[in-house]
C-alpha cells in the first residue's frame, strides 16, 4: 500500500476516535438548558466526523485515481537513504531540546547553543564564526523582540532571573 | 468612491504607516529571497510584530508590504539563481534564469519589477472597482448564506487541487476543520477535544500551525536535499549590472503585461486558484499567441516569458484580496494567514467592514499603490546588495530558519508548549508533504473553522434546525454549486479515463 493511503488510514482512524468523542461522550453532559437549543456543541463535530471519515475511506480503498506523475523538484522516498535524514532528526531534536531548555536556560543561551549546534549539526566546523554569529543573532533577537517590541523573554537561566528581579 | 479613497489616502499617507509600507517591503524582499520561506512564513513571523502595533490599518499595512516583498524577493531568486521560493515564481525561472545566465541578469530584474510593479497597481484598480460592488451584494447575505458561501469557498480550493488531489484536498479541509474544533470557542463556552491538556484549552494557535504546516517542512527539505538550496556559491551576486530596458523592448512587453495582469486578477479572485495558476496560466497563454519565432525564445530567455507570469501573478495577489476583504474568505494559505491575523487585531472582514471601518480597506489598497512603487524605485536598485543575502551558506541559513520558525510561534503565545506542537505538527506536515497531500486546504479549514461553525449554529437558531437549507433558495443554491464544484473534476477525470480506455462512447 503506498504512503498516502497509509496516511489516510492513520487520518481515519485519528477521525473515528473523534467522531466517538462528538457521538457519545459530550452530549451526556450537556446542561438541560442547552438541550432545548437547535445546536449543540457536538453538532458541527458529528458533521465533521462523518466527512473526514467518508474521505479517508475514499483515499484508502484508491476510488479516486491518481495521476502517474514524479515532480523531479519533489523528495523521491524510494531513494530515501540518499538524503541527509540523520541531519533533519537531529535538527528536529534540537528544537526539541529548545523548547524545553527555553525557559531553564533563559532565552540568550538556549538560542546561542541552538544556533551554534544547529551549524554544527549541518557540518560547519568554523568554531569561533560560529559562536560570533550566535551570540551576535541572539543578543540582536532578544534586544529587537524585547525593547523594541516590548514582548517579555527572559534572558537570563531561570534562578538568575529571579535573583535579578529580587535584587 | 471617490470619499473612499481619499479616506485611504489620508490614512496611507501618514509618517509612520508609509515607513511601515517601506519596512515591509524590504523585510518582505530580504527574507523572500531565501530559500525556504515563503510568504505564509514570513506573514506567519510578522504577526506578533503587527499584532503589537495594535492599529489594524497600520499592521494590516505592514503585513501587505511584507507580502509584496515576499513576492518580489522570491522571484528574484529565481532569476539569479534559478531557486523559487515560492511556487508562484517558478514560471519566472523558466527565462529569468537563462537571461540571468546569459549575463543579463539585470535586464530580467527590470522586467520583473516592472511587470510586478503594472500587474499589482492594475490590480488594485480591479480591485477598487471590484470589492466595493461585491460587498454590496455581500450585504443581503445571512448567516446561513455566509455558511453556504464558505462551504463553496473551501470545496473550490479541493476543486482547484488538480487531478487525483480532490479526495485528499477534501480530507484536509475536513482535517483542518477538525482542529478548529478542539479548544474552548466563542459559541459554547464549553472546552471540546482537549483530552484533559491544560495547554489546549485555547485551541491550537494559528502561527503554530501555519509555522508547522509551510516553513519547518520546506526547512526539512532543504537539509534532507542540499541541492534544494542553491545558496553559497556567491558568484552571481556581483553580476548584476545594466538595469535598463530601451524603448523597443518595453513596447513588446506592454500589451503582455496588460493581458496578464487583467487574466491574473480575476484568477487571483477564484478561490483556490491563486498567484501559482495565474503565473502558469499566463507563460503558457503568452507562449501560445507569440508569433512562430519568438515562442522559440519561450524557456531561453525572452522576456515577455518573464513579463507574463511575474505580471499575472502579482495581479493575482492583488485579486486574492477582493474575497477576503469582500466576504471574509480566503482564497490561498496567504490570505487565510492574513484573515487570522485580522481576526487577531478584532477586525471581521466581510462586507460590514467597508461600511464600518472603510479606513483599513482603503487604506490597504492605497498602500498596495505605495507597496509596488517602493518595490519598483527602492527595492529594484538595492537588488545587488540584498542579493548578497543568497551568498550565505547553507550551514548558518538552515538553523536560523528554523529559529525564525520557532521565534514565529514562541512571541504570540509565549508559551514552551506550543513550540513542542509545532515541531509534532511539522514532522505530521513533511510526511503529508512526502505523500503528496496538498497543506494549504488544512490551515485555510483551520482558520475558516469557527467563523463557519458560527454562521451554522446561527442559521441553525434562526431557523430552529436544518430548515434553512431549503427555506432560503440562495443558500441551497450555493450549497448545490459547492457539490457540483467538487463532484466535476472527479466525474470528467473518470470520464477522460474511461474514454482513454475506449469504454465510454457516450457522447
Amino acid at each position: 500500500m503506498a504512503l498516502d493511503r497509509w496516511i489516510a488510514f492513520v487520518i481515519l482512524l485519528v477521525c473515528m476516535a473523534y467522531g466517538y468523542a462528538a457521538y457519545f461522550t459530550m452530549d451526556s453532559v450537556l446542561p438541560p438548558i442547552m438541550q432545548r437549543s437547535p445546536i449543540w456543541p457536538s453538532s458541527f463535530p458529528k458533521v465533521l466526523a462523518v466527512g473526514a471519515i467518508l474521505f479517508s475511506l475514499a483515499i484508502v480503498l484508491g476510488l479516486e485515481k491518481a495521476p502517474e506523475k514524479k515532480d523531479a523538484a519533489d523528495i523521491n522516498l524510494s531513494r530515501l537513504g540518499d538524503y541527509n535524514v540523520g541531519q533533519a532528526l537531529m535538527l528536529l531534536g534540537l528544537m526539541v531540546a529548545y523548547a524545553l531548555l527555553l525557559r531553564p536556560l533563559g532565552f540568550l543561551a538556549a538560542t546561542f547553543l541552538f544556533l551554534f549546534l544547529g551549524s554544527f549539526i549541518l557540518g560547519e566546523r568554523r568554531f569561533v564564526l560560529m559562536a560570533v554569529v550566535a551570540a551576535i543573532a541572539a543578543g540582536c533577537v532578544w534586544y529587537l523582540v524585547d525593547a523594541v517590541l516590548g514582548i517579555f523573554l527572559s534572558p537570563l537561566p531561570g534562578f538568575m532571573n529571579s535573583v535579578a528581579s529580587g535584587g | 468612491m471617490f470619499e473612499g479613497i481619499m479616506t485611504g489616502l489620508a490614512t496611507a499617507f501618514t509618517f509612520t504607516n508609509i515607513m511601515m509600507v517601506i519596512g515591509g517591503c524590504l523585510i518582505g524582499t530580504f527574507i523572500g529571497m531565501l530559500p525556504g520561506l515563503g510568504p505564509m512564513s514570513i506573514i506567519a513571523i510578522m504577526i506578533p510584530v503587527a499584532i503589537t502595533i495594535g492599529d489594524p490599518s497600520t499592521a494590516l499595512i505592514l503585513l501587505a508590504g511584507v507580502y509584496y516583498g515576499a513576492v518580489f524577493g522570491g522571484s528574484t531568486s529565481s532569476i539569479l539563481i534559478n531557486a523559487p521560493g515560492v511556487a508562484s515564481t517558478v514560471a519566472t525561472s523558466f527565462d529569468g534564469y537563462p537571461l540571468a545566465r546569459s549575463g543579463q541578469a539585470g535586464k530580467a530584474l527590470t522586467v520583473a519589477a516592472i511587470s510586478s510593479f503594472a500587474g499589482g497597481s492594475i490590480g488594485a484598480i480591479l480591485l477598487m472597482i471590484f470589492a466595493p460592488m461585491l460587498a454590496s451584494v455581500a450585504l443581503l447575505f445571512h448567516s446561513s448564506e455566509y455558511f453556504a458561501l464558505m462551504v463553496v469557498g473551501l470545496s473550490a480550493i479541493a476543486a482547484f487541487a488538480g487531478t487525483g488531489q480532490v479526495a485528499k484536498a477534501l480530507l484536509m479541509t475536513f482535517l483542518g476543520l477538525i482542529m478548529a474544533t478542539v479548544g474552548e470557542g466563542v459559541l459554547f463556552n464549553m472546552p471540546r477535544f482537549t483530552m484533559g491538556i491544560m495547554d489546549l484549552q485555547s485551541g491550537f494557535g494559528f502561527i503554530t500551525l501555519a509555522m508547522a504546516m509551510f516553513a519547518l517542512p520546506e526547512a526539512i527539505y532543504l537539509v534532507l536535499d542540499p541541492s534544494r538550496s542553491k545558496t553559497g556559491d556567491g558568484e552571481d551576486g556581483g553580476k548584476i549590472t545594466n538595469l535598463r530596458i530601451n524603448r523597443q523592448e518595453a513596447k513588446s512587453i506592454a500589451p503582455v503585461i496588460g493581458r496578464q495582469s487583467l487574466q491574473g486578477f480575476f484568477i487571483g479572485v477564484l478561490p483556490g486558484a491563486g498567484a501559482t495558476i495565474a503565473s502558469f496560466l499566463g507563460y503558457a497563454v503568452e507562449r501560445n499567441i507569440a508569433p512562430k519565432e519568438e515562442q522559440e525564445q519561450f524557456g531561453k530567455g525572452a522576456i515577455k516569458g518573464i513579463a507574463a507570469p511575474e505580471s499575472a501573478n502579482n495581479a493575482a495577489c492583488t485579486g486574492s484580496f477582493v474575497p477576503l476583504l469582500t466576504l471574509g474568505i480566503p482564497g490561498s494559505g496567504t490570505t487565510a494567514i492574513l484573515l487570522g491575523a485580522l481576526i487577531a487585531l478584532n477586525v471581521s472582514p466581510g462586507p460590514r467592514l467597508m461600511v464600518d471601518e472603510p479606513q483599513i480597506f482603503w487604506a490597504v489598497i492605497i498602500s498596495m499603490y505605495l507597496g509596488n512603487l517602493v518595490l519598483l524605485i527602492l527595492n529594484l536598485p538595492l537588488i545587488p546588495y540584498i542579493a548578497k543575502v543568497l551568498a550565505v551558506p547553507r550551514n548558518f541559513l538552515i538553523p536560523f530558519i528554523l529559529f525564525f520558525t520557532l521565534m514565529g510561534a514562541y512571541i504570540g503565545q509565549n508559551n514552551a508548549t506550543e513550540l513542542l506542537i509545532l515541531v509534532g505538527f511539522g514532522i505530521c506536515a513533511t510526511i503529508l508533504r512526502f505523500a503528496d497531500y496538498p497543506l494549504a486546504p488544512l490551515l485555510i479549514g483551520f482558520i475558516l473553522g469557527p467563523l463557519l461553525e458560527n454562521n451554522f449554529s446561527r442559521a441553525m437558531q434562526l431557523y430552529d434546525g436544518m430548515g434553512f437549507i431549503w427555506s432560503r433558495p440562495m443558500t441551497l443554491g450555493l450549497l448545490i454549486f459547492a457539490v457540483v464544484l467538487v463532484v466535476l473534476p472527479s466525474y470528467r477525470a473518470r470520464r477522460a479515463r474511461a474514454r482513454a480506455e475506449g469504454v465510454a462512447d457516450g457522447d
